[in-house]
């Protein structure tokens, strides 16, 4: 079995989103101590995906000098290796090697999910419980009588205990926590129903009665725990995919002491004074001045703007922007807590709204519910009292109202579609970080997009290849493999051709361009003004798009290169199908006017604002709201994170900034920009799902709530009733996994319709 | 009557010895990686030092 590791069915579709590799005192500092010297270590590996992968890289580490051993983990794509020392083994240049890209992430603190087992647990015991005692209730309702049934009543009585106390704990501190803060959620009915409902059939038990209502308690709790388990298992896969990602911010940097040592320092540690070392290919940590080197910055994902931008002596630099070409010593300005990132998370707090006033529907519709169901078992109890006198049969039928109603069909509703909407959403690349997030989704009518590495891919592209003599082309892209800078990256896409002289020594100017010799020749490959130092007036091709990059020999130029900045994949198409979905699009930025222009004309968009600081995007926004805008806020940048904290209800892709991909809901793995009208289309019709399940929820009730008023309901019955209800509910939520394929078919083929025009001309 | 004396306790007692089964698995990890343990069923265990490796895990 040959290994069919890269590329095959990636998950996460990213390339060269990352540069560096992580150097290894990033690796001790992303590392946890297991005590006795030992160290454990985990990657993120998104590629792995089968056995012959397992064996590979755990043959491989083991095989590393320290290392105690490696175990790869394939449900959540990771790797942890645990290695002895103080010197960090080459595992991710192992992993490069074999053909794996792997990230470092932080390490959990406590390492596992605590909510999780401890819902699996609940769910274990409320099964155990729910199966024994409907065993002994069937034996009940089928005749058992005497003492016999007593006995089965205790014995049901016991078993139920244990599960009351356990699985149902969850739901009564919840509840008690909502009713502490004077608000209603759907575990407030479901505490009282169960709890009652326990309390009755013992009492009924403890009298020799005939009917007890332990199976409906406990088998209520386990249909309730396993919707609510399967909604944190969705919640913690998409949350275990984002954190898999690479992360896009330092961790630490080389500080320069006085006496000339060198420290790795975690960001936290460094103070502003600091002297800091910058690699070409690392980000600037925190906020400072250039002191000396000259290089290229990309400030994508801080500013917007998706040209480099030159720095050199005296500059100031922004944390966040990764140093491209040249080594940079700089010296802090500002800690990491009072940097441009801490800034945007500030702001970003600041700026919290539509979210944190949002409601979800469940509790919305528990807070019109309880009320009623409470009222109309209270009516029950007292009319029995008015029209009986005898008060055990008024509670026995008030309860029996209270167990009817607990709402097990309307606590299933919301969660089921919204697990069954997460997983189809999953299939297709994007994550969702919460249930409410769909909800919000389906209401927006506005969807506001950051420009660079949003409706762009923030990456230049080469557009006038075909113009430019061939083997020219050649020489240019095999000088630009030898460089990072993002337009050298777009020129060496097109080496293969094998006619050109070879290169002899080749250097880069940071800032400049890069230099090569040729049999005597010299070759210039960069800015106009250094590659063509003989040809001032330079009148060969158009200096538009990103401006004059040229080739130049021996100081004449013989080619110019023209670059724009390419569109996601099926931007317009995307677009196309929002506002074809009744929702307006805005592309907010904080590039300039003529480079917004153009994308906005290229794409469709009618309406933007260009040269946008974060907290305008942020005004913006809180504009549109006042207007009674629901608004879905799509960005990637830093500059966007607060923009993303202020919408109704945001999305980044996976390229994005690490706090705006933490700030977002929705999270898309995929280049492809049709995420966004998918999670569209599936949040909708998850939402016009979760009303009729809500719907049939309250008929079922308007039917059952009669025959319990009137006191015909028998424990029989409320257990066929119940379970009914549930079943119906589950089954119509599963109607969207089934639509949703036909529709995915229909994505597919508008995907492949528009595979031609993804790469939108921009000019 | 006097079956059920005994029948029930040894209903409950295999119930409950299925439930610590479950609980006992949970607890040492083997519902970690579903994908994985499907997959490693394909690897060829002849390299002793993967296994030792394991059993000491």
């Amino acid at each position: 079995m040959s290994c069919c590791a890269p590329g095959a069915e990636m998950a996460l579709d990213l390339d060269g989103a990352t540069s560096a590799l992580p150097s290894s005192q990033e690796i001790r500092l992303a590392s946890r101590s297991l005590g006795d010297d030992l160290h454990q270590t985990d990657l993120s590996v998104p590629t792995v995906h089968c056995a012959a992968c397992i064996q590979t890289i755990e043959t491989a580490i083991g095989k590393l000098g320290h290392v105690e051993g490696a175990r790869v983990n394939l449900s959540t794509k990771r790797v942890s290796v645990r290695w002895r020392g103080d010197e960090v083994p080459a595992f991710v240049a192992t992993l490069g090697r074999l053909g794996y890209e792997a990230h470092l992430f932080d390490p959990e603190p406590d390492g596992k999910d605590k909510t999780l087992s401890e819902l699996i647990r609940a769910v274990a015991v409320a099964g155990f419980a729910a199966g024994n005692i409907m065993l002994l209730s069937v034996s009940v309702w089928s005749g058992a009588e005497g003492a016999t049934r007593d006995l089965f009543h205790w014995v049901s009585a016991l078993i139920a205990i244990p599960a009351l106390a356990f699985a149902g704990g969850i739901y009564f501190r919840s509840a008690s926590n909502a009713l502490r803060h004077g608000r209603m959620n759907m575990d407030v009915p479901i505490a009282v129903g169960v709890s009652l409902a326990y309390a009755m059939s013992l009492y009924e038990t403890i009298t020799h009665g005939e009917h007890a209502y332990f199976d409906a308690s406990v088998s209520l709790l386990f249909f309730l725990l396993i919707g609510r388990t399967l909604d944190h298992v969705m919640r913690e896969r998409a949350r275990t995919a984002v954190n898999g990602l690479a992360q896009l911010a330092a961790r630490g940097a080389m500080v320069l002491r006085g006496d000339d040592t060198r420290d790795y320092l975690p960001v936290g540690e460094i103070e502003p004074g600091m002297q800091l070392l910058i690699a070409a290919g690392e980000r600037i940590p925190v906020d400072g001045n250039i002191l000396s080197g000259i290089s290229d910055l990309d400030c994508s994902l801080v500013s917007g703007e998706s040209a480099p931008r030159t720095v050199g002596s005296g500059a100031q630099v922004q944390a966040g922007t990764l140093n491209l070409t040249g080594s940079l010593t700089m010296q802090a300005t500002a800690a990491a807590k009072d940097s441009f990132l801490a800034e945007m998370v500030r702001l970003m707090d600041a700026a919290e709204g539509g979210r944190s006033q949002y409601r979800r529907i469940a509790d919305r519709v528990s807070a019109l519910y309880a009320p009623v169901v409470h009222l109309a078992a209270l009516l029950t109890f007292l009319s029995w009292m008015v029209a009986s006198g005898d008060w055990h049969l008024a509670m026995t039928i008030a309860i029996a109202v209270l167990i009817i109603t607990c709402p097990c069909a309307l606590g299933l509703a919301v969660p089921i579609v919204q697990v069954v909407a997460a997983r189809r959403l999953f299939e297709a690349g994007v994550m969702v970080k919460d249930g409410s997030a769909m909800e919000r989704l389906a209401a927006i009518d506005t969807a506001v997009f950051d420009k660079t590495g949003t409706l762009t891919l923030g990456q230049p592209r080469l557009v006038n290849a075909s113009s430019i003599d061939p083997t020219m082309l050649a020489i240019a892209a095999d000088m630009a493999a030898h460089s990072r800078h993002p337009f050298s990256k777009a020129i060496a896409v097109f080496a293969g051709f094998s006619g050109q002289p070879r290169l002899e020594s080749v250097s880069e100017h940071p800032g400049y361009g890069i230099e090569a010799v040729t049999e005597g020749n010299t070759w210039r490959l960069g800015r106009r003004g250094w590659a063509g130092w003989k040809a001032r007036t330079g009148g060969e091709g158009k200096s538009g798009g990103f401006g004059g990059t040229v080739l130049s020999k021996n100081g004449a130029i013989v080619a110019a290169f023209a670059f724009e900045d390419a569109a996601r994949a099926d931007a317009k198409a995307a677009l196309g199908a929002l506002q074809n979905g009744g929702v307006a699009v805005e592309m907010l930025s904080g590039d300039t006017a003529n480079a917004c222009g153009q994308v906005a004309k290229a794409l469709g968009i009618d309406s933007f604002v260009p040269a946008l600081l974060p907290s305008g995007k942020v005004e913006r926004i809180e504009a549109l709201s006042r207007q009674g805008h629901k608004v879905l806020m799509v960005g990637d940048g830093l500059n966007d994170t607060p923009a993303l904290g202020a919408a109704h209800v945001s999305m980044a892709p996976a390229t994005a900034a690490d706090v705006g991909r933490n700030a977002a809901d929705f999270v898309f793995l995929r280049e492809s920009l049709l995420a966004v009208p998918l999670a569209l289309d599936v949040s909708r019709k998850a939402g016009r799902l979760i009303r009729q399940n809500i719907a049939i929820a309250i008929v079922y009730n308007a039917f059952a709530v009669p025959i319990a008023i009137s006191g015909h309901v028998t424990p029989l019955l409320a257990a066929v009733a119940m379970s009914a209800s549930s079943l119906i509910v589950i089954g119509n939520a599963l109607r969207l996994q089934g639509s949703a394929r036909s529709s995915s078919a229909e994505f597919a083929w508008q995907d492949r319709r528009a595979r031609p025009g993804m790469l939108v001309q921009l000019s | 009557m006097t079956t059920l004396i005994y029948l029930i306790p040894v209903a409950l007692f295999l119930g409950a010895l299925g439930l610590t089964g479950f609980l006992w698995a949970l607890r040492s990890g083997q519902y970690e990686d579903l994908d994985g343990a499907a997959a490693r069923i394909l690897i060829d265990r002849d390299d002793k030092q993967n296994d030792i490796r394991r059993s000491r895990k």
